[in-house]
């Protein structure tokens, strides 16, 4: 076992952890912080369980727990504070989402994306999009959302 | 998952003891690679040593006619360094094509190439420009450092601290990736500089291969014109459900030939 | 997409309700959910396609380092708790019942596939039960595996059941035969075919999981878990399994991360995990591995066809006639019967005016997962069989495509239109989607677009499917006469609250289809609540009126239909309190738009006063009328609904590669009336992405020894954004006659027509017929051939 310092949205954590845990599991259930999801159990291609560390999207269970000591975490449930950020926002108005399983680790990968890329293409998008799966929609609302907060944040 | 001992050293020479002393270590940097296959119980290390916060193992810089990456550089890093863009665009652009962007902002040079998965683009990559591997005991000429598949010159407990890659005069990498993997079904880097005339190709066989052949006809004639007509033999190539043999031997000429044109 | 504005009723695209709790992470999946107590489970599965098990020994597992306890096939028939059934008894040619084997619900004697569970390890946390999982010995005799349908029906070939000779589960046929023989000796031209439609693996994101609980004061067990029906797993739980009764178990399917048909079934580890929470007095917690998922999550398709059509010398169709082979795998599930059977049969006539047809399908029992429904679940067989043999004989008699298929169209005026398969088609407009379709892909510009691409080095190809298909399942009476072991009816019960608010609960089930936002639109379209104040419920028993759950396409039109009802019981109800307050008889208030009024006068009152008066009744006919404003409504329409549309693929080979680029894919739906144009380009979106994964990038692929080799997202390739570029939809809102709200269905639409147009793009570009999936070695390949032919 070993303690880790690490803040997620902004709250310092002190926790105990066993070496062999998972920083997806970690997040779900030491912290209750349950959005972050599980879609590929190992191979980490899904993107499911994609979160900000120290401002960039990684796959949090290709990640132990341990690896983020002295590190800062955002999750999907750090995105919003008072209102939702345009991203989040032009996914409601686009339909980029249908299930919602996949939606979280869009929306951490995307806002390090737009970030970097503040005036995308569509190809860039979908260039972007590669590190995750969606089963539901197709990407063509997914994609149009992306554009559209794009054009909000400019 | 097993469990194991976690280390996350300061100090190359700390990682070092901490992994001499370990009854079989294995070091950590980005983890993309070796955390998938823990958490499949296909290894059991008794220990991990996480090379990430060795501060003096990361960073990019051109030295001379080189450029220098530092082992745990991750590849977003190498993909969007403008020393790396503005010198070795094809390096940047190999980087770039590599997973997806979360994988590339965990994955390292480093990690990869002393992986040395047969489908990885780095090896093509160093093999291709020429590149000499530094560890912390010796420098490896890119040609001596990948042995075979999962197999690298690395000795017991040596560690990779930087990579150090010519600058060429001009070079490019076509990629033919795996659709579900985006691992190199086949990949091949074309270069010609301070290191020759090189054409190293990932994915294909066991291990990343340089094509004699085609180096001397692309040494007379840099043209894809020059290799149209060579081929490299089936026999001995990887073959599998996305691709037989067959195939990838005619996809080594193909992505040559669109490397040489892209190389320009 | 239209701005829904205040318009909150129906064919707004009102934004969704349940949005927000998802973008911020608050959505509630099984696996997010924890009991106090719980103890964690884990499967062993099979490593063999097929053994004879001689013996489990599990006691070093019990022994291991924090494991509550470990089961097998043994401990749960000492309980008489049994495995998966199938739900559809199909009547074969001979007149005999299908075979289904009894299936036990962790393997007892034998497995019969990679996977397969064979036992379940119960620990205090899940690395623990992994830990111990491999500590326990199962003595397997391996035995040579049948995975190829050949070879299962091979001569003397082994059995995977004692009770199933020859391994066939049904040999069914559909269609007149000597009508269709007779037109084949009439015939110009006949075309052939022989086709294999591959088998996918559903690949839902959110992996299955389960949690049972037991209430041992209340002798109440809860299960919680990923289905698409929480109901029908109740009443198969109870009724077949001994998990019940009914009343002692309560089903729980919270938000559920997609199904496309593979969380219909009642599975195994579902059964047993709740067997064991009350087996052991504790929360048990189940949450399927990715690599689980590949290899027991039902598979769908793989059907191998013959195929052909007789076509007089004008190009009509006389006849057509089709043989399959269908794999259901290693036993029977819910709906394996009757997907390849009567929801496959029953297209084949698509949607032409062929006047005989005759099918017959063997399906068989193999050393591979079971396969069952998946989005489209026979129909897009269909289709595929219909539209490659109606492309191939367009190419072969040299008429333009689309020519050939508007010469055989059942004519608008045609409807009701008796197919030759069993179906009485509704409605449909087959020339004017057709003819919209060729204006939005540009059919007139193709000719000078391939030249461009050819400039380039480039093939371009263009593919066309008009298909039809039978949905919004439903209805009782035809599905019970055809087999189908249960009632297809929907329900909803609309609870006014007494400030006007509504709670609305269905027995469909939403995972990612949007009911929570398209059900309010229903209730504020006709009792004039705005959809902010209308909650849907869906997806519990213990609060929910008994439902039959949601897959077949069927929330729009059966689940809408019964929301739909059940508003009319609450305006009739209302128009009766009205009256009261109103001091008018019932005959003289009319109702519109949540608004009661008395003919001729401006005297009204609200809904929302209505309710109030009801939950209120101060001033109320107590003498007469009940007080409350709660209505349930139970609909069972009268037939199937029939979705069209035309499609259009537009692709670009890489002669060099082998790559295919898509470029355009359009579709023209008549889905009915259109309920929120949002949602329905979305699901139409998603079908597209799995259907052309189907024609391009996907595919299940087991060795010879019935290990699965695509059994990762590594080398099952799930399409991803850079696969495809944006679709264009579009829908012709023509409703369906026969339910109220004219809605006709559109979740499976998308994955039925899109396989076999970009298939057929694919041949048309590079001339040679070649199988799904047209992965770039395959086309290089046929190109190869193509090329050395012609040498």
């Amino acid at each position: 076992m070993k303690t880790i310092t690490v803040t997620v949205n902004g709250a310092v954590y002190e926790e105990t952890v066993s070496e062999r845990m998972l920083l997806v599991d970690f997040l779900r259930e030491q912290l209750a912080l349950t959005g972050t999801h599980v879609g590929c159990t190992y191979e980490g291609v899904c993107g499911a369980c994609t979160i900000c560390l120290d401002g960039e999207a990684v796959k949090s269970c290709l990640m132990l727990a341990v690896q983020a000591d002295g590190h800062s975490i955002t999750t999907v449930e750090g995105l919003a504070g008072d209102k939702l950020t345009p991203l989040q926002q032009a996914f409601i108005e686009n339909h980029g989402l249908q299930c919602g399983f996949c939606t979280s680790g869009i929306l951490m990968n995307m806002s390090e994306f737009l970030e970097k890329n503040p005036n995308p293409s569509d190809d860039d998008i979908r260039h972007g999009l590669i590190g995750n799966l969606c089963r539901c929609t197709g990407y063509v609302h997914i994609v149009k959302a992306v554009r559209a907060a794009a054009a909000v944040g400019r | 998952m097993y469990n194991f001992n976690y280390y996350r050293p300061l100090s190359l020479e700390e990682a070092a003891q901490v992994l001499s002393a370990a009854s079989d270590g294995k070091l950590m940097s980005g983890g993309m690679t070796l955390i998938p296959t823990l958490k499949q119980r296909l290894a059991n290390p008794s220990d991990l040593v996480d090379l990430s916060e060795i501060a003096d193992l990361s960073g990019i810089e051109a030295k001379g006619d080189t450029v220098v990456i530092g082992a745990t550089t991750t590849h977003a890093e190498v993909a969007d360094s403008e020393v790396v863009k503005s010198q070795i665009p094809a390096l940047a652009a190999l980087a770039e094509s590599i997973g997806d962007p979360q994988v590339r902002n965990r994955g390292t040079i480093g990690g990869s190439i002393a992986n040395n998965d047969p489908a990885a683009d780095y090896p093509a990559g160093l093999l291709g420009l020429g590149a000499t591997i530094k560890t912390d005991r010796r420098q490896i000429p890119a040609d001596d450092f990948f042995t075979g598949m999962f197999e690298t010159a690395l000795e017991e407990g040596e560690i990779v601290t930087a990579v150090s890659v010519p600058i060429p005069k001009k070079a490019a990498y076509a990629k033919f990736p795996n659709p579900a993997s985006r691992y190199a079904i086949v990949g091949v880097m074309v270069a010609q500089g301070p290191a020759g005339t090189r054409v190293a190709v990932t994915g294909a066989g066991p291990g990343v291969f340089r094509v004699a052949k085609m180096e001397t006809a692309l040494e007379k004639n840099f043209s894809a014109n020059a290799i149209e007509g060579i081929s490299v033999p089936a026999k001995g190539l990887n073959a599998d459900m996305h691709a037989s043999a067959d195939y990838r031997a005619h996809l080594v000429g193909v992505m040559a030939r669109r490397a040489v044109t892209a190389a320009g | 997409m239209p701005d829904s504005g205040t318009n909150t009723g129906i064919g707004a695209s009102v934004r969704r309700k349940e949005d927000f709790r998802f973008l911020t992470g608050k959505g509630k999946y099984t696996d997010d959910l924890n009991r106090p107590g719980q103890a964690h489970a884990y499967f062993l599965l099979s490593p063999h396609a097929r053994a004879k098990i001689n013996g489990i020994d599990t006691n070093a597992a019990k022994q291991a380092p924090g494991v509550v306890d470990v089961f097998t096939a043994a401990d749960l028939a000492a309980d008489g708790v049994s495995g998966p059934i199938c739900g559809w008894v199909v009547t074969q040619k001979n007149g005999e019942p299908h075979k289904s084997p009894a299936v036990s619900a962790l393997a007892s004697d034998r497995v019969n596939y990679v996977g397969e569970q064979v036992a379940i390890v119960v620990a205090e946390t899940l690395a623990q039960a992994k830990d111990a999982a491999e500590l326990i010995e199962v003595n397997y005799q391996p035995q040579p595996a049948l995975i190829k349908m050949k070879d299962a029906l091979a001569n003397g070939a082994a059995q995977l059941h004692d009770d199933v000779p020859g391994n066939l589960c049904f040999d069914w046929e559909i269609g007149d035969k000597a009508a269709t023989d007779a037109a084949f000796k009439k015939a110009h031209h006949v075309t052939k075919i022989d086709i294999h439609n591959n088998r996918l693996i559903p690949n839902a994101i959110e992996p299955r999981a389960a949690i049972g609980d037991y209430d041992s004061g209340m002798d109440m067990m809860t299960l919680y878990t990923t289905s698409q029906n929480p109901h029908v797993a109740r009443l198969v739980l109870a009724a077949f399994m001994g998990l019940g009764p009914e009343n002692k178990l309560r089903v729980v399917a919270p938000d559920v991360g997609g199904g496309f048909g593979s969380k219909i079934y009642v599975y195994r580890d579902e059964i047993v995990t709740l067997w064991a929470a009350k087996k052991l007095g504790r929360p048990v917690k189940w949450t399927a591995e990715r690599s689980a998922s590949f290899l027991t999550d039902a598979h769908g398709r793989d059907h191998d066809t013959h195929a052909e059509l007789a076509v007089d010398k004008d190009g009509t169709f006389l006849g057509l006639r089709v043989s399959t082979l269908a794999n259901v795998g290693a036993h029977n599930q819910i709906f394996s019967t009757a997907t390849p059977s009567y929801l496959y049969g029953c297209l084949l006539a698509g949607q032409y005016r062929t006047p005989a047809v005759y099918g017959e399908v063997k399906t068989v029992f193999t050393n591979t997962a079971p396969v069952d429904a998946y989005r489209g679940a026979g129909r897009p067989e269909a289709t595929f069989v219909v539209e490659r043999l109606v492309e191939k004989t367009a190419k072969e008699m040299g008429i333009d495509r689309a020519e050939l298929r508007r010469r055989n169209f059942i004519p608008p005026d045609q409807f009701p239109y008796q197919s030759p398969c069993l179906v009485q088609y509704d409605s449909g407009d087959f020339p004017h989607l057709l003819d919209r379709a060729m204006e939005v892909i540009d059919y007139a510009g193709f000719s000078a677009r391939k030249q461009a691409s050819a400039e380039r080095g480039k093939l371009r190809g263009i593919g066309l499917s008009c298909w039809i298909e039978a949905c919004g399942l439903a209805p009782s009476a035809v599905v019970g006469f055809l087999g189908g072991g249960v009632g297809q009816w929907e329900s909803a019960n609309i609870k006014f609250n007494p400030t006007g608010s509504v709670t609305l609960y269905t027995g469909s089930h939403s995972h990612g289809q949007g009911h929570e936002t398209v059900f309010a639109q229903i209730i504020s379209e006709h009792l004039g609540v705005p959809v902010e104040s209308v909650e849907v419920v869906h997806g519990d028993t213990a609060v929910v009126p008994f439902g039959m759950g949601t897959y077949g396409s069927r929330s729009g039109p059966v689940g809408g239909g019964a929301v739909y009802k059940a508003a009319q019981k609450i305006v009739e109800k209302g128009r009766k309190i009205a009256a009261h307050l109103l001091e008018a008889s019932v005959e003289d208030i009319e109702y519109a738009g949540g608004t009661y009024s008395v003919a001729g006068t401006d005297r009204t009152k609200t809904m929302a006063e209505i309710a109030f008066a009801a939950y209120v009744p101060h001033n109320y006919p107590l003498d007469v009328l009940e007080p409350g404003l709660d209505e349930t409504a139970f609909f069972d329409p009268m037939n199937f609904t029939f979705p069209s549309g035309a499609y259009f693929a537009e692709v670009e080979v890489d002669p060099d590669t082998g790559v295919v680029t898509v470029l355009d894919m359009v579709g023209i739906d008549d889905v009915g009336t259109v309920m929120n144009p949002m949602i329905v380009a979305g699901q139409l979106h998603g079908g597209f992405a799995q259907g052309i994964g189907q024609a391009l990038y996907e595919q299940c692929v087991y060795d010879e020894n019935g290990q699965l080799l695509t059994g990762s997202l590594m080398d099952y390739c799930m399409p991803r954004a850079d696969h495809f570029p944006s679709f264009r939809t579009e829908e012709t809102n023509q409703p369906c006659p026969h339910n109220p709200l004219g809605v006709k269905g559109c979740g499976e639409a998308g994955a039925i027509g899109s396989p076999v147009a970009m298939l057929n793009a694919v041949i048309d570009a590079i001339g040679v017929n070649i199988d799904m999936p047209a992965t770039p070695e395959k086309v290089w390949r046929a190109l190869q051939s193509q090329a050395q032919a012609a040498e």
